[in-house]
């Protein structure tokens, strides 16, 4: 169910010591499994990048180009395929090192990114207090004084930047670092364990996220309320992902082929299709039945509504049919500013996290009405689509000058989950 | 997200209801509405109802009205020119010049939607108006309040309210672009919207209509401007929405009465 099914990469040698004495028989492969070296999955870069460009977009006002963003057309959005490939990459990458160079070191180097995206968030934090800082001391519309109490943390900064730094204040549209943070240092428990029992593994974090979602488990934050995306629900995105790095995708290969999966999947997206339309097109909603409707809404997106995450299946699932991985369109010049974003999505992350409150001043400071506004989306994506381009031109040159950088185990950007 | 299916029934009543509505009473109310304040009429109509609304105007009793709201629902320092009061003289214009119309305003600054439903019982047995409108969401928008425990307190306050008797209006947040990137509406606007929902109650959805102002033009609400001429026409043209609302959802207008 995942973009990378048809990996035909080798499994690694050692890994057979690891093999769980009750692999299935029929697949003669190790409990956990890698492609070769080298082999860069473009699927992966692609969709990451759309996924980052798509979480731009849906950061700026409202706008035309919201019209593309695929969360109108489903329950899912671009936070599901981020997450996935976050936990996909991050598997492939440090599942390696695990094997490899044994847990301690692979956790080490899973602390080390844990870090950077760390730095990253409070580097992101302290554009926002400069942003909000500006509008606290310059936006004195009477219209709004009840919205300035939003103003009112800066009154206490000590409680304030501390709770940032605990990663318990966060401000809006700032939630998907924290979240890949908590995931991320979770990740050597999740390989540790797929390292034993993959299917296992999948089935802890299945129950986990039926416990959370039966006793109501949340991340609390500051000043109240709760992580917006809650880590103990989302975590079943990041492990399956994981899960099909690590050979899950190759077992389930079967079962992607089959047309009744294709038909399922295509049902079930056309019917969440439709029943998105009715939120915009209110003359059909005549038509859905009240208690369909009764037991569907909310969909949460807080904990991952199993609607979502379904969603998400179905749209890999014919994603994986229909684009194969040797699809030439990969290689076409047309999505290689998205395959370059994908392939650096921590800078690029930030980036576009930063550009979307660029945006937001820009849009305030200028009024700038819908040309102003497209205007900024594009010139977003482009700045997004440059720095990708400057980092992977900066890297070359880094590899080419010094040969012991190049080094296929610490291509760390592949893990860039940002 | 969640909700929309209560949007898009007050869409669809909206698609339903324009033409008769348009075909009644357009002269009068088209020469009155300034061209600032128009809005899509799927914006104004609400398919739940107030009935006692409908039958204190068609009995003659008076129309007592309870605006309970925060900051938002006034501006500072010009209290006359707040939606409440617009609204008080738009009814009064609209209404049969015999029915008495009263609005009172009870301000809950700095109050989450628990926090002032606690207050409920107390201020009902005060006041005992007909009609409620209830705007809320602000207060518990900025703190970040979880929003299940929000639709919880509403839930709870809407209760209250119609136990003692009185039709409610639910209201939602202004529509704020500056501080947007600070602050997270939509969990609260979609809660709102299933809270009236599963009570048949109207909302009135501010947040949409001030959007469509500003995305239309009519208003500059990213304007910094510090005077309260900006806030004054804009609370002119929500009580005047609100005045139409209320008219629409409890069916007292001149067109309806004569139906």
């Amino acid at each position: 169910m995942t973009i990378a099914d048809q990996v035909t990469g080798t499994p690694i040698a050692g890994t057979a010591g690891a093999k769980p004495a009750e692999a299935k028989p029929r697949a003669a492969a190790p409990a956990i499994s890698l492609p070769a070296i080298g082999e860069r999955e473009l699927r992966l870069d692609l969709f990451r990048g759309l996924a980052l460009w798509l979480i731009f977009i849906d950061h700026l006002p409202p706008s035309l180009l919201t019209w593309f963003t695929i969360r109108n057309y489903g329950f899912s959005d671009a936070t599901e395929i981020f997450i996935f490939i976050s936990g996909y990459t991050a598997a492939f990458v440090y599942g390696r090192a695990m094997l490899e160079s044994g847990v301690v070191i692979a956790t080490a180097r899973i602390l080390r990114r844990v870090w950077q995206i760390y730095v990253a968030h409070v580097f992101l934090f302290t554009i926002f207090l400069a942003e909000i800082s500006y509008v606290a001391t310059s936006f004195e519309n009477p219209l709004y004084t009840e919205e300035m109490g939003i103003m009112d943390f800066l009154k206490q900064p000590d409680v304030t930047i501390v709770q940032a730094l605990l990663l318990r204040f966060r401000p809006v549209n700032m939630d998907v670092l924290p979240l890949y943070i908590v995931l991320m240092l979770a990740l050597p428990l999740i390989l540790w364990s797929m390292k034993w029992k993959p299917d296992v593994t999948l089935a802890l974090s299945v129950v986990l996220y039926a416990v959370t979602w039966e006793y109501d488990l949340y991340f609390s934050a500051y000043p109240n309320g709760f992580w917006a995306f809650n880590p103990l629900a989302w975590q079943l995105l990041f492990v399956f992902g994981a899960w099909c790095a690590l050979g899950g995708a190759r077992r389930m290969s079967r079962i992607l082929a089959s047309p009744v999966t294709m038909w399922i999947a295509i049902a079930y997206i056309v019917a969440a299709f439709y029943v998105t339309l009715t939120w915009y097109v209110p003359q059909l909603s005549h038509l859905m039945p009240k208690r369909l409707e009764q037991w569907m809404y909310p969909i949460d997106k807080t904990d991952l509504d199993v609607l979502r995450f379904t969603h998400f299946l179905a749209l890999a699932a014919l994603t994986v049919r229909f684009l194969p991985r040797d699809w030439p369109g990969l290689k076409s010049p047309w999505l290689r500013p998205l395959i370059l974003c994908g392939s650096h999505s921590l800078e690029i992350f930030c980036l576009g996290v930063f550009l979307a409150f660029a945006g937001h001043f820009i849009l305030a400071e200028v009024s700038g009405g819908a040309a102003m506004h497209a205007l900024i989306s594009l010139s977003g994506i482009l700045i997004m689509w440059g720095v990708a381009w400057v980092i992977s031109w900066y890297k070359r040159v880094a590899d080419k000058s010094g040969a012991k950088t190049k080094n296929a185990v610490g291509n760390a950007d592949l893990a860039g989950g940002g | 997200m969640k909700a929309k299916v209560l949007l898009s029934l007050i869409l669809l009543c909206g698609v339903l209801a324009a033409p008769q509505a348009r075909a009644d009473d357009a002269a009068p109310a088209a020469a009155a509405v300034p061209p600032a304040c128009e809005l899509p009429s799927y914006l104004l109509s609400s398919e739940s109802q107030l009935p006692k609304v409908a039958e204190a105007v068609k009995s003659g009793k008076p129309l007592e009205i309870l605006v309970i709201g925060s900051r938002s629902t006034t501006i500072p320092s010009s209290e006359g020119s707040s939606y409440p009061a617009r609204m008080e003289a738009i009814l009064k214009e609209k209404l049969p010049p015999a029915e008495a119309v009263h609005v009172s305003v009870e301000l809950q600054s700095k109050k989450s939607a628990e926090e002032t439903a606690a207050t409920f019982v107390k201020l009902m047995e005060a006041k005992r108006p007909t009609l409620v409108i209830w705007q809320t969401g602000t207060v518990d928008a900025i703190r970040a309040i979880d929003p299940d425990d929000f639709r919880g307190a509403v839930t709870e306050g809407v209760a209250a309210l119609q136990n003692a008797g009185a039709d409610v209006v639910l209201m939602n947040l202004q529509y704020s672009p500056r501080t947007e990137t600070m602050i997270s509406a939509q969990p609260f606007l979609d809660n709102m919207k299933v809270v009236a929902q599963e009570h048949d109650i109207p909302l009135f959805d501010r947040f949409a209509i001030m959007r469509q102002w500003n995305d239309q033009g009519q208003f500059d609400l990213f304007s910094p401007s510090r005077g309260p001429e900006l806030a004054k026409q804009v609370h002119d043209c929500l009580g005047r929405a609100l005045a139409q609302f209320v008219i629409d959802a409890a069916h007292v207008g001149p067109a309806q009465q004569q139906n």
